[in-house]
């Protein structure tokens, strides 16, 4: 009889182990897709990058505060199309806490001058020369945005141009 | 669900066919006229009880039936998925939906609706290869111990019944002379077999290591299996592209930011058939126009020193450089760079004269950095250039506006103002390649061309694969089991000597011929006659009765 139970109890292991490895397998391969980019939940990497006017920005700073991170480009109409509703839901939501981060990717000086002229964006923009915290965020279309709550985590993220409506939704998510 | 006593006094576990000890027949064996030599006759572990759920679950993968199921299934859906081509092989351009029914027609509909698309991560294909480890170590797991066991635990001396039911078998009558059964073990003994001994009776075996050749295989699999499950772990494998201008220092990325790489040129060589050292490939070069001689991108490989958030300024370490040329990649801390692909001659500045269009005067020049313009150029006194508008990658939008379609300069385009001393308020021109504009009236300036400077760009793959060393690891004990099952076999004899006769009996796990030849061999120049192959006898006994009926 004891050996019996024995024998039982390594069976329940042994298949308990390869269950585990199995539902391991399966849950690491639809993860895959999602580890390219940035997992929703997982904390926001840090950065720091200058803005157009010389300040520097440092993303661990804005904790306590709703970090709306956009990564755009000039030559992307979509980025393009949802500026303007950006920047006006940011006078709406500044003194409410939300900080809005226009991360260039890479282009000239000069193109994302002209582009804030052609827009009059007041939120601080930045240019991500070195592409390095496009890795961090392993951005891979444009554009993308990254809701980050007060406590410094994504909440969410969302690929593709957005509507004034869908900012100011977004901005209400991550309101302190 | 009792044991099995045996009348030599050695008690079996439930399912025995053969007693460990003595190898008396047990149960509906006995009917045989040769006994099933699997495992030994020993209980397969599975078999004994089907009690709790658990069991059930391991009796499910215990079986071979159920394995080579599995196999099959696998087997069938792997070959489906080399149908058609997979999703990451169609163009990249392409909508997979559309793309599939475009190509393929319905069946390519069918194929792309019931995801074989991407067939090798889908999860039913997940649990079949996982379903497919699990049989496999669960059913080494029920064979290995008690076969391991038998053997370790086997008699020398075996039942009168055993002996005959093994398929070599024969019987020398002794009548009143004796036979010394010296010879015959110096014999074995000069073939490598292990002689035992135990009251005159004789066990002889040989290579028994080469029973464990399938499990040893199994061990191989499951590590391999493993491995590839290990890929999809972050940090174990790396796949990317980096594509560096001449002169552009970028992150690696996958590496975190811990590396930099530098491109410091990248050089494209071709056969020439003008050159007599490439004469031999002209004929190629006729048929397929160029052939490229070298890929090489000349790097420099910097280290990060301490740390540093992404975006900030980092303190850099050359590390080393290094010539990568198809397959020369560079290595470095598990990481591997390799030569994929590369751009030649993208622009990077573009020079303009700025000039009277009627008298062709001169005032000065200005160099474009294609990637990094400035918003105005001073020319000689009282004259200078605003740049308005610039469009790397220049088209017509489709109201008719220009817009750039990416940051890359592949079609620059600009809108100046010239500012002179006669029109200070400035002249508007647009510019690109081959056409001007002067979209706001007729101008007595323009910006003449004056050339071009390019550089090449390079693109490198990064990989790192931790995995590989498991995937090898798994291969070579794959190869090592199958070596030692097939190279080898396991070949056991028994003499019984009893009172007016010497019965003799052998086994093999494979090749029988061999054993045949090994008895052949230790007998000869002895009295023993030579013992008959008695699955061979009742073959050629049944052909003899088709023959003669």
């Amino acid at each position: 009889m004891e050996k019996r139970k024995r024998r039982l109890i390594s069976r329940t292991i042994i298949l308990l182990l390869l269950g585990a490895a199995l539902v391991f397998a399966l849950y690491t391969n639809f993860t895959k897709d999602k580890n390219e980019s940035l997992r929703k939940g997982s904390v926001a990497p840090n950065f720091v990058l200058t803005d157009m006017e010389g300040k520097e920005h440092k993303l661990s700073d804005y904790k306590g505060k709703g970090v709306f991170l956009n990564f755009w480009g000039t030559y992307c109409k979509p980025c393009e199309y949802e500026m303007p509703y950006m920047e006006h839901q940011y006078q709406n939501y500044k003194d409410q806490g939300v900080e809005v981060l226009a991360v260039n990717v890479g282009e000239s000086d000069y193109a994302v001058n002209n582009f804030i002229t052609k827009h009059d964006l007041t939120f601080p923009v930045m240019i991500d020369q070195g592409r390095e915290v496009e890795n961090a965020y392993r951005v891979d279309i444009l554009p993308v945005t990254f809701l980050i709550d007060k406590e410094g985590q994504v909440i969410d993220i969302i690929t593709g141009a957005l509507t004034e409506k869908s900012i100011q939704k977004h901005m209400e998510r991550i309101k302190p | 669900m009792k044991e099995v006593k045996c009348d030599c006094g050695h008690i079996n576990p439930f399912g025995t066919k053969i007693c460990g000890k003595c190898g008396m027949v047990l149960g509906s064996e006995k009917e045989n006229k040769l006994i099933d030599m699997r495992y030994e006759g020993s209980a397969r572990r599975s078999q004994t009880y089907k009690k709790t759920i658990v069991d059930k679950i391991w009796n499910f993968f215990s079986s071979v039936k159920v394995g080579v199921t599995l196999i099959v299934i696998a087997l069938i859906a792997s070959a489906v998925g080399t149908i058609l081509p997979q999703e990451m092989y169609i163009p990249s351009t392409a909508t997979p939906a559309e793309h599939y029914e475009l190509e393929y027609g319905w069946f390519g509909k069918v194929y792309y609706e019931l995801g074989f698309h991407n067939l090798y991560s889908s999860w039913w294909y997940l649990i079949i290869i996982g379903m497919l480890g699990i049989s496999l170590l669960i059913a080494s797991i029920d064979r290995f111990f008690p076969l391991y066991r038998s053997l370790k635990k086997q008699g020398i001396t075996r039942h009168d019944g055993f002996m005959k039911r093994q398929r070599i078998y024969g019987v020398t009558k002794l009548d009143d002379h004796d036979i010394n059964l010296d010879k015959v073990k110096a014999g074995l003994k000069r073939q490598r077999y292990h002689i035992r001994e135990e009251n005159g009776h004789i066990l002889a075996e040989k290579n028994r290591f080469s029973r464990w050749g399938p499990y040893v295989n199994h061990i191989g699999l499951i590590i391999f299996l493993i491995g590839a499950l290990l890929r999809s772990v972050p940090g174990m494998y790396i796949d990317k592209v980096v594509w560096l201008r001449e002169g552009e220092r970028k992150e690696i990325p996958g590496t975190n930011g811990e590396y930099y790489l530098k491109n410091n040129e990248f050089t494209l060589e071709v056969y020439d058939k003008g050159n007599k050292e490439d004469e031999q490939y002209s004929a190629a070069i006729d048929k397929t126009g160029t052939i490229a001689k070298t890929y090489q991108s000349d790097v420099t490989l910097y280290e990060r020193k301490g740390d540093a958030l992404p975006g900030e300024k980092v303190d850099l370490e050359e590390v080393k450089d290094y010539k990568i040329k198809v397959n020369e990649p560079l290595k470095h801390d598990h990481y591997s760079l390799y030569q994929v692909d590369y751009k030649l001659d993208e622009l990077s500045t573009m020079a303009f004269n700025l000039i009277n269009k009627k008298t062709e005067e001169k005032f000065g020049g200005v160099k474009i950095d294609l990637n990094n313009p400035q918003k105005r150029y001073e020319l000689n006194k009282g004259y200078s250039v605003d740049l308005i508008s610039y469009f790397p990658d220049f088209e017509f939008d489709d109201k008719g506006e220009p817009r750039t379609i990416s940051k890359i300069p592949n079609n620059p385009a600009f809108i100046f103002k010239m500012h002179t001393p006669d029109k200070p308020e400035g002249e508007v021109s647009f510019v690109a390649i081959k056409e001007t504009a002067e979209p706001l009236g007729e101008n007595t300036y323009k910006m003449a061309f004056n050339g071009v400077e390019t550089q090449d760009v390079t693109a490198l793959t990064v990989r790192k694969d931790l995995t590989l060393w498991i995937l090898f690891t798994g291969g070579i004990i794959f190869m090592v089991g199958v070596v030692q099952g097939s190279y080898w076999n396991h070949r056991r004899i028994w003499i019984k000597r009893k009172q007016d006769e010497i019965v003799m009996a052998g086994h093999t796990n494979k090749n029988w011929h061999g054993i045949k030849r090994d008895i052949k061999k230790a007998i000869e120049s002895t009295s023993l006659s030579e013992p008959t192959d008695q699955l061979e006898e009742e073959k050629s006994s049944t052909k003899g009765e088709v023959l003669n009926g």
